[in-house]
């Protein structure tokens, strides 16, 4: 076991966790610890954009994203947060030109800028211009354009290290601290991938910016390694995750294989069709038709498939088509999300439409943090020195549903402020002590797994959990659904307690951290679960078929879901009547729902219609 | 509601389910010797085959995780996206430098054992796991950074759509080191910085905002810099984003001659 000593960790290092290691690194001490060598992040796969009101093609001001962004998350959204992302978007885009992204131009040598799905001129009047891009390679130039800053920067890296514990002075696992009392981090324990050692890294500050969940789900768009483990560890600590029944189903997968297709591809002028040929989105959005919100695009094809209007043999995707479009734009503005239709379909777009279906896209919920990127232990108290940004965060600028563009402005906008505030605590506070003996939960557990003879296969184990969530927990559910879905992973989660794996060495093991990973999904899965059976509305990405209206009046709240001893009592801050007030008990523990209030400034909820 | 998530993606890829077999170059260090289970393991490599069933959509990553998760866990490789962004998968199948998931099964010869091994000239961590840092160190050496001198503008930086287009095909790289490693060059020389990270020298040397393209030319004049370059073209075929990266290393070189120092 090695012991290190940073004034600020880093965890993750995707866009956000390098945008918080710019600000931290030229600051204080900061070490950045990243299960992946930095570019293999998947802030490398987004696609279309980034979102700010430059006005540079055509009028547009910050209010108006802000209405847009409010109004795309179904009025779920906290509203100081959105303003202020609103606001810093714009220096956000020219911070990442000046650093030297290759945006696309404008004739006059400007950044150029297109429409996308939900951002609107004046609340709602027509789609704007607002998308600042470079191809459809937003992600990967942003994600690129960091990671050379970090390495003009000297930032300190540990690359293909898997943080597994987060050191906190109080297990709020094991029970209530009263409100007001201090909760302090002191820092996390990692795990070596090349040599199997144990790293302890004490921290004055940690900034968790481990990115999203999607392989609870078997369609996703997300990379393997997107296993939910920021979340998970904070979850296991006893720190709430807020709003996980939210999750993004992204319209336009690659039908079967879940491969992510741009939104751009519709902002630049591409329409779904059902298998009768017909623009289908003009019946579900009149106004803004195809580029309507996602998640009123992904209910409306999986209705239109529902009802017989799928295409293909078995009816079960639609169509993409581009074919009207130039060749020549198809090349300039969408090259890469073509190239995926010829490799992994065999279709050309230039003359066939491509089949497409929604595909699980982004975690809307995750870590609650306010808007400096502290995070919160209930809805009211932080835990010092612990900061969190990106998608394993919550903040909440998407609330029940992310626009298109707006993830790679988040982790631009609060990586940033969560960086900085990670820096400016830890520059006057001083180290906490560490448990005496920090590895000891990660050691047993590693060891209890890698040890056992025979059992579980993880694959089994994974496999299943992700073909309930896609059954039982998708674009449609039902109480009937969520329940299945709830039981289906009590009964997984026995099964995960005898994994076993093949390989017992100590160099690179991968089969023992897939293991490990699965914990982690079956975690977050849990809270995606019992929130959504809790929540019995619809609102943005959560649509329950038994509750097909928004019920302000009761669930017009952030849920906070807490990992509790059985013993306790429910955890219900903020909420009023009850409508939180579920607890759930697991083998061990008890997942106990509460809520968190909605700030609203200047947005009253309307109804949300395009 | 969802797809039918088991049935081979729809027609136009509707390529039967077959069988597979795959030869793997396996490895694992001789120190990684664990007490508690016995000897030493050999530091020899191997090979081991492995008979898979796949689908019609099916690439090599798919049928590497088939073989991990079904037969032999033990089995080592690094991969993150699954589709051909994040650069980790790159090794070499049938003796040519590709992503194992932009490689389509379909496509390769299915009566012969597909022949999978780690990329060369890089140190062997476990199976088709190499170190990547010698790799990273020759990127970090160009000075993969815009630089600039002056005060900055209170806005963008102007740059003309042509201005961009110069340097465009240069800003794909994803840096998975399946050109450097095809390089015949940088087998026999490692310390020779190898393709890719003259391909990032390029992205910058050519970006119409750049001010640091003399110090970079400078760095590649290097005995181990451009002039290194056989021309042999292997970088250009193994690219899995089709840069055409022999013809940036020779605007490099040209740019080398043509610029004053």
């Amino acid at each position: 076991m090695q012991t290190h000593q940073y004034d600020v960790v880093i965890v993750g290092a995707g866009g956000a966790g390098m945008r918080a290691a710019l600000e931290s690194s030229t600051r204080v001490r900061t070490a950045v610890i990243s299960k992946l060598y930095p570019t293999r992040s998947h802030t490398g796969a987004a696609q279309g954009g980034m979102c700010a009101a430059l006005a540079n093609v055509e009028e547009d001001n910050w209010e108006w994203h802000t209405f847009d962004t409010v109004k795309g998350g179904d009025y779920l959204v906290d509203q100081d947060a959105a303003e202020v992302m609103a606001k810093e978007a714009i220096d956000a885009v020219l911070d990442l030109e000046k650093m030297g992204l290759p945006f696309n131009r404008t004739p006059e040598g400007r950044i150029d800028q297109r429409r996308f799905g939900g951002h609107t001129r004046n609340h709602g009047e027509a789609a704007v211009r607002r998308s600042c891009y470079a191809a459809d390679r937003t992600g990967h130039m942003i994600l690129q354009t960091l990671y050379q800053q970090c390495v003009k920067n000297d930032v300190e890296f540990f690359n293909e290290f898997y943080v597994l514990d987060l050191l906190v002075d109080h297990d709020l696992a094991a029970g209530d601290v009263p409100a007001g009392e201090e909760v302090n981090v002191s820092g996390v324990v990692a795990y070596e991938l090349a040599t199997g050692e144990i790293h302890v890294f004490q921290a004055k500050a940690v900034v968790f910016a481990t990115g999203g969940a999607g392989k609870i789900f078997k369609t996703t768009s997300n990379a393997h390694t997107l296993t939910g483990d920021g979340m998970a560890l904070a979850y296991r600590r006893g720190i709430p995750l807020e709003d996980m029944e939210f999750f993004q189903f992204h319209p336009t997968g690659l039908a079967g294989l879940g491969i992510l297709l741009s939104e751009a591809a519709r902002g630049e002028g591409g329409i779904l069709r059902n298998s009768e040929g017909e623009r289908f989105m003009e019946r579900y959005a009149p106004t803004i038709k195809d580029l309507a919100p996602r998640d009123i695009v992904a209910r409306s094809m999986a209705n239109e498939v529902r009802e017989g209007r799928g295409a293909g043999p078995n009816k079960d995707y639609v169509l993409l088509d581009l074919t009207h479009l130039e060749p020549a734009h198809i090349d300039a503005k969408l090259p890469d999300i073509t190239e995926f239709a010829r490799t992994y379909l065999g279709i050309e777009p230039y003359t066939e439409p491509v089949p497409v279906y929604p595909t699980a896209h982004y975690a809307m919920g995750g870590i609650p943090t306010n808007i400096e990127g502290e995070v919160l232990r209930n809805a009211d108290d932080v835990i010092k020195g612990l900061y969190a940004a990106g998608e394993v965060a919550c903040v909440s600028v998407h609330g029940s549903n992310r626009l298109g563009t707006n993830s790679l402005l988040d982790i631009n906008v609060f990586g940033k402020r969560a960086g900085r505030s990670a820096a400016a605590y830890a520059a006057t506070a001083s180290f906490v002590e560490l448990p005496e003996s920090p590895a000891t939960t990660v050691e047993a557990e590693l060891e209890t797994i890698r040890t056992r003879p025979d059992g579980e296969r993880v694959a089994d184990i994974r496999r299943a959990l992700q073909e309930t969530m896609d059954a039982n927990a998708q674009v449609f559910r039902t109480a009937e659904s969520l329940t299945q879905a709830l039981e289906d992973l009590k009964a997984l989660r026995k099964r995960y307690e005898a994994v076993s794996v093949q390989d017992k060495t100590r160099t690179f093991n991968t089969d023992l951290l897939e293991a490990v990973e699965l914990g982690f999904l079956l975690d977050i899965a849990e809270t995606v679960v019992v929130g959504a059976l809790n929540r019995e509305e619809s609102r943005g990405g959560h649509f329950r078929e038994d509750f097909p209206q928004r019920d302000d009046a009761r669930f017009m709240q952030h849920t906070m879901a807490y990992r509790r001893p059985l013993a306790t009592g429910a955890v219900t801050v903020g909420d009023d009547d009850g409508a939180f007030s579920r607890a759930e008990e697991f083998d061990g523990y008890q997942l106990v729902l509460g809520a968190k209030p909605v700030t609203v400034t200047r947005y009253q909820p309307m109804e949300r219609k395009y | 509601m969802t797809a039918t998530l088991d049935a081979p993606a729809p027609e136009a890829g509707a390529v039967p389910s077959f069988q597979v077999t795959l030869k793997i170059r396996r490895f694992l260090p001789s120190d990684d010797a664990i007490p508690t289970f016995g000897e030493p393991f050999e530091a020899e490599p191997r090979w081991d085959e492995f008979t898979v069933d796949v689908h019609g959509t099916d690439r090599v990553l798919d049928a590497l995780h088939k073989i991990k998760w079904e037969q032999d866990g033990s089995l080592t490789f690094r991969r993150s996206c699954a589709h051909g962004i994040c650069g980790s998968d790159a090794m070499r199948i049938n003796g040519r430098n590709r992503l194992a998931c932009k490689t389509l099964l379909k496509d390769l010869d299915p009566s012969k054992p597909i022949v999978v091994e780690p990329i060369k000239g890089l140190p062997v961590v476990k199976d088709l796991v190499v170190d990547m840092e010698p790799f990273f160190a020759s990127y970090r050496e160009i000075m993969p950074f815009l630089i600039t001198t002056g005060t900055e503008p209170t806005k963008e930086r102007l740059q003309s759509p042509k201005q961009r287009e110069r340097f465009d095909d240069t800003t794909k790289c994803i840096l998975c080191a399946a050109c450097t490693s095809s390089c015949p060059v940088f087998w026999t020389d490692g310390q020779y910085f190898g393709p890719a990270a003259i391909v990032n020298a390029h992205r910058f040397i050519f970006d119409s905002r750049d001010e640091g393209g003399t110090q970079r030319l400078e760095i590649l004049n290097d005995k181990e810099g451009v002039w290194r370059c056989r021309t042999t073209f292997n970088c250009t075929e193994a690219c899995p984003r089709g840069i055409e990266v022999t013809k940036a290393i020779q605007e490099v070189k040209r740019a080398m001659i043509t610029r004053a120092f």
